[in-house]
């Protein structure tokens, strides 16, 4: 416990004072321990996120055997990875190709591949996506940014409760030889929901691609 | 990811990017993980600090999101007996004067 403050120039804002006023009365009652804050925090921030998915992808890119065994098992393909906290649903990852664009909702409600995408983005849960990307998904996927050659098959997987999809995107060209860590910077949550493709090779740069 | 994870997640207004949670100070984190380790460790339901956000919201639409958070989190530990609105102010005012930096 410090009574100092010397090193601190200025003083905090309120928001700052109150959520340590917080922490320090609940570490001192023995509630809960800033260390289990921090692991919280981090696993939110980082672990938990499309980070998980885009390794997997870039994974599946590079290692064909690792795409077969991510196609045909892709629980334990991601355990490979170190990717254990799964949730209770199955996942079924599913490739796009030349021919066939595939692309996830949940019709439902907002059933989500949590373990390798983290959090929904509030429009996959918006009705009118729900609703109108099974009926006319070519409209769809157009409005936001993704026109499919009409000799392209689109398929549409409708998560459920026991169900969850993922879409492993098309490498994108022009990125022959480049690194598992490079390429996981081109799979993008979006190209794993199926609503984009993966980033273009240009778009890599250290700022990354924000849509 | 848990049940619980899921219902966070839940939350529409999270503030995020590309899918995952922001945070625009160090002080928003800790206020975001307070409330989840408590409501891990079973101190309350989600959907008790859940009924708190959504009020401390729609009183302050204008409120900053972890500041509201903040709020709940506050009346909800003060609502269950958790800690007390005097002490709570007190050990504030301590950090806000500087007469305490460090929250252990």
């Amino acid at each position: 416990m410090s009574s100092g403050g010397e090193h601190h120039p200025h003083p905090p804002s309120d928001f700052e004072a109150r959520a340590k006023a917080l922490e320090s009365l609940l570490v001192e009652k023995g509630v809960l321990t800033s260390g289990s804050i921090d692991k919280i925090v981090d696993a939110f921030e980082h672990d938990i996120g499309p980070m998980l998915g885009a390794r997997a992808v870039a994974r599946a890119w590079i290692d064909p055997a690792f795409k077969e065994r991510l196609l045909a098992a892709p629980k334990s393909a991601l355990v490979e990875l170190g990717i254990t906290e799964h949730q209770v649903e199955e996942l079924v990852v599913v490739e796009n190709s030349a021919a066939v664009h595939n692309v996830i909702v949940c019709t439902l409600c907002s059933c989500y591949p949590w373990m390798v995408l983290g959090l929904p983005p509030t429009w996959y849960k918006s009705a009118p996506y729900r609703s109108r990307v099974v009926m006319e998904p070519r409209a769809v996927l157009h409005e936001m940014g993704l026109d499919l050659s009409t000799d392209v098959e689109v398929r549409v997987w409708d998560s459920s409760s026991d169900i969850r999809y993922m879409v492993l995107p098309e490498r994108p060209a022009g990125t022959e030889g480049w690194g598992e860590e490079r390429l996981a910077t081109l799979a993008t949550r979006d190209s794993m929901i199926g609503v984009a493709n993966a980033a273009n090779a240009t778009s890599s740069g250290p700022a990354g691609a924000e849509a | 990811m848990t049940e619980i994870d899921r219902r966070i997640a839940d939350l529409d207004s999270l503030p995020r990017k590309n899918g995952e949670l922001v945070f625009d100070s160090p002080a928003e984190s800790r206020a975001f993980g307070m409330a989840v380790v408590l409501n891990r460790a079973g101190a309350y339901d989600w959907d008790a600090f859940r009924t708190h956000l959504i009020a401390e919201v729609a009183r302050d639409p204008d409120e900053r999101y972890y500041e509201s958070w903040l709020h709940a989190f506050e009346a909800l530990l003060v609502e269950r007996g958790t800690l007390t609105a005097d002490e709570l102010s007190r050990r504030t005012a301590e950090f806000a004067s500087m007469a305490r930096d460090e929250v252990f």
